[in-house]
């Protein structure tokens, strides 16, 4: 699919140029309101990411430091990091860890420039009764526990966030192809692209796609300068996200943001291509399972249980 | 010949009685109020609505999913008509196309207000744009809707040009459009079912009665407007509309709602044997789930009205008495309101994926947009009604009033 749309549009380039030279020309005339009305020209007639070639990338890139650097008052690196060869990336999550404190979720907010007014979490930890034998269902869980101490006596708590599916059901429905699957497996989303119908939320069965209902908040001094063009860069008003395994960290051969930050080493992430891999020892040697499998969707995420009952609470 | 029909046309929709003003006026207002609130959500966004992750879809999706199926009103009266040739429902069929140009509209005004980047629109357009045919749904929607709108908007234009300059339809030319309009009718509800129903991670929607469920109510909820519509028009205006077409559509509208009532009979029969723990929205829906009940009366009115609505339809005499036909139409259009709108897409999201309850309800921005949206469209309806009506009753151009078409 991917190819489809590179392969048939040869001839965009040329309009790509065409737009371009428009952009300058509108500028020149004093019509938009300086450099800013144009890029806001060129932002509104923006190709798809696919679609762009590397010069387009290279100039949407350096524009986009150019501007974040300004509005952050911080130098901005932006990258559109390629995936690399030979790489499927997944995740396992030890649920006989876990005990419910959330760090996960701060340090992705963190990493990835979500907005904390309103307030975005990529992550959503729930926390369930042991001995409510409803639990993988999800029905019964509860979002906003708010106990003094984690873990609480009596409960457990399962992490979650976007699957990776292989079969994501969020892609087939967007009527735009703003959201797809790269060669290493993650969902991403262009936020050039979307147009907000909020379909793929309808049709994700984890909850794992955050719209952003208002403009997007980033306090200056915590925001994250090192940024992917399909991950942690500030989203927009109107359009969709989710988490893409720290892209901007992945395809550098870093550990995710919510890897880093357990304080249980509950997270486990790596190549699912690489034999010697943590993640695929867990795969072989533990017994792993995935949530919803009756509907196929054929997540990248999978849970396991490294000490059988859990641990002592 | 074209500048007199433009002032005739002019004319007709700038001049009435003392009522159709006030209704424009009326209309007008509301339509005035709904953009000024449509500023307020662009300038903050969709946060603006009570819309959340939980629930993401609200009142403008509800309202354009109970929109496409008033839409199939057309095809109610154009398979009688055209098909089965009951000549007396020849007076109507063209306002049964208008009111379908106006319920498309509509629902493409309510799409373009859901969307969050809207500005955004030409990312759909093949080739300049990416349009993701046909792997998504959504786009087989845009397909057919526009298709509809088009081809309504055609067929209405069509005939009364011919009629106001005093000619006969050529039959030849238009009857492979109307034919084909039969099956654009029921696209359109098919595929508006199929965005829902093919989503397995919304077990409420996961069921293949929801397409046939959606035509059943959509012939009775455009229909029972209609009707209603019908009866105001040959009371103010000079168009002539028999009972025995009023009453033939009335007989749609009940076996319609028979087959509604049993395929919601199905769904409750499946949900609560089976009591899987699928069951849970539909309890949210219909009982209330762990202390959150605000849909339960909303449903259980719906399904009240509808009931006593087929119940006074089913029995032709009482059908046939106009007092209790407009009772029972009034009843199907607030039925079928509450049941294809609140009642099928927030229970979809309730509880959501992860478990989490949400209580929906639009706030008052929301319902004055939507309100506006509604005006915009009656507007639409009204006006394109009394054009029609004056051509057909030779009040511009040169029809034979006297004559059927």
């Amino acid at each position: 699919m991917s190819d489809d749309i590179k392969g048939k549009d040869k001839g965009l380039i040329t309009r790509r140029k065409f737009l371009a030279g428009l952009t300058a020309g509108v500028a020149a005339t004093g019509l938009a309101a300086g450099d800013a009305g144009a890029y806001a020209f060129e932002e509104f007639f923006r190709q798809h990411y696919k679609r762009l070639d590397a010069d387009d990338l290279r100039d949407i890139l350096a524009k986009l430091e150019e501007e974040l650097s300004f509005k952050y008052g911080k130098k901005v690196r932006a990258k559109a990091t390629p995936p690399m060869d030979n790489t499927v990336f997944g995740y396992a999550l030890d649920l006989s860890r876990c005990i419910g404190c959330r760090r996960c979720i701060y340090a992705c907010v963190k990493e990835n420039n979500l907005s904390r007014d309103p307030q975005i979490h990529w992550i959503k930890v729930l926390e369930f009764q042991k001995g409510n034998n409803k639990w993988q269902g999800l029905e019964h869980s509860n979002r906003y526990y708010e106990p003094e101490q984690v873990p609480q006596k009596g409960r457990f708590y399962v992490p979650v966030q976007c699957q990776q599916c292989k079969k994501p059901p969020c892609v087939k429905v967007c009527p735009v192809q703003a959201t797809w699957q790269e060669p290493d497996g993650i969902v991403v989303v262009d936020y050039n692209w979307c147009i907000g119908c909020r379909f793929c939320m309808a049709a994700c069965p984890y909850g794992a796609r955050n719209f952003n209902w208002g403009k997007p908040n980033i306090p200056n001094e915590e925001f994250n300068p090192e940024i992917h063009y399909l991950g942690n860069r500030p989203q927009y008003k109107g359009v969709v996200g989710k988490c893409t395994f720290c892209i901007q960290r992945s395809r550098e051969g870093r550990y995710t943001a919510c890897v880093e930050a357990c304080p249980v080493g509950a997270r486990k992430f790596g190549n699912l291509m690489d034999p010697n891999s943590e993640i695929r020892y867990i795969l072989e040697n533990m017994k792993v399972f995935r949530l919803k499998e009756e509907i196929d969707t054929n997540p990248k995420f999978f849970y396991f249980f490294s000490m059988g009952t859990g641990i002592k609470s | 010949m074209a500048i007199d029909a433009i002032n005739g046309i002019v004319r007709t929709v700038v001049t009435g009685s003392k009522e159709y003003k006030a209704w424009i006026g009326f209309l007008s207002l509301l339509a005035l109020v709904g953009i000024a609130f449509v500023f307020r959500q662009i300038d903050q966004g969709l946060i603006a609505t009570n819309m959340r992750d939980d629930v993401s879809w609200g009142w403008y999706i509800a309202n354009f999913t109970f929109l496409v199926g008033v839409a199939a009103a057309a095809v109610v009266l154009v398979i009688p008509y055209y098909i089965y040739d009951f000549k007396p429902i020849g007076e109507i069929v063209l306002i049964g196309e208008i009111m379908a140009v106006a319920a498309v509209s509509m629902c493409l005004m309510f799409i373009v207000l859901d969307m969050g980047s809207a500005e955004r629109f030409w990312h759909l357009i093949p080739m300049i744009g990416i349009f993701n045919f046909p792997q998504s749904i959504l786009t087989w929607d845009v397909v057919v809707l526009n298709m509809y709108l088009i081809l309504n908007l055609s067929l209405v234009i069509y005939a009364l040009s011919k009629t106001y300059a005093g000619k006969s339809y050529k039959t030849k030319l238009i009857m492979p459009f109307i034919f084909f309009s039969v099956p654009a009718a029921i696209s359109i509800h098919t595929v508006t079912a199929f965005l829902y129903l093919g989503a397995p991670s919304r077990p409420f929607w996961n069921t293949a009665v929801l397409a046939p469920r959606f035509i059943a109510s959509a012939f009775c909820s455009g229909p029972a407007f209609m009707l209603i519509i019908f009866q105001i028009i040959r009371k103010t205006t000079k168009l002539k509309i028999a009972d025995e077409a009023l009453h033939k559509v009335a007989e749609i509208v009940t076996w319609c709602m028979a087959v509604n009532l049993f395929l919601l009979g199905s769904e409750v029969f499946k949900e609560m044997y089976s009591a899987t723990a699928h069951i849970e929205p539909f309890n949210y829906l219909w009982n209330g789930l762990r202390g959150h009940s605000q849909l339960v009366p909303w449903i259980w009115t719906a399904l009240i009205v509808n009931s006593i609505a087929f119940l006074i339809l089913i029995v032709p005499s009482i059908r046939k008495n106009f007092f209790m036909l407009n009772i029972a139409c009034a009843f199907i259009f607030v039925g079928v309101y509450i049941e294809k709108g609140m009642g099928l897409i927030f229970p979809g999201f309730i509880p959501g994926t992860l478990g989490d309850i949400y209580d929906y309800m639009p706030n008052a921005m929301e319902l004055w947009i939507s309100l506006g949206v509604w005006a915009i469209g009656l507007l639409i309806f009204t006006v394109g009604a009394k054009i029609c009506i004056a051509i057909k009753t030779g009040e511009i151009g040169h029809a034979d009033p006297a004559a059927h078409h």
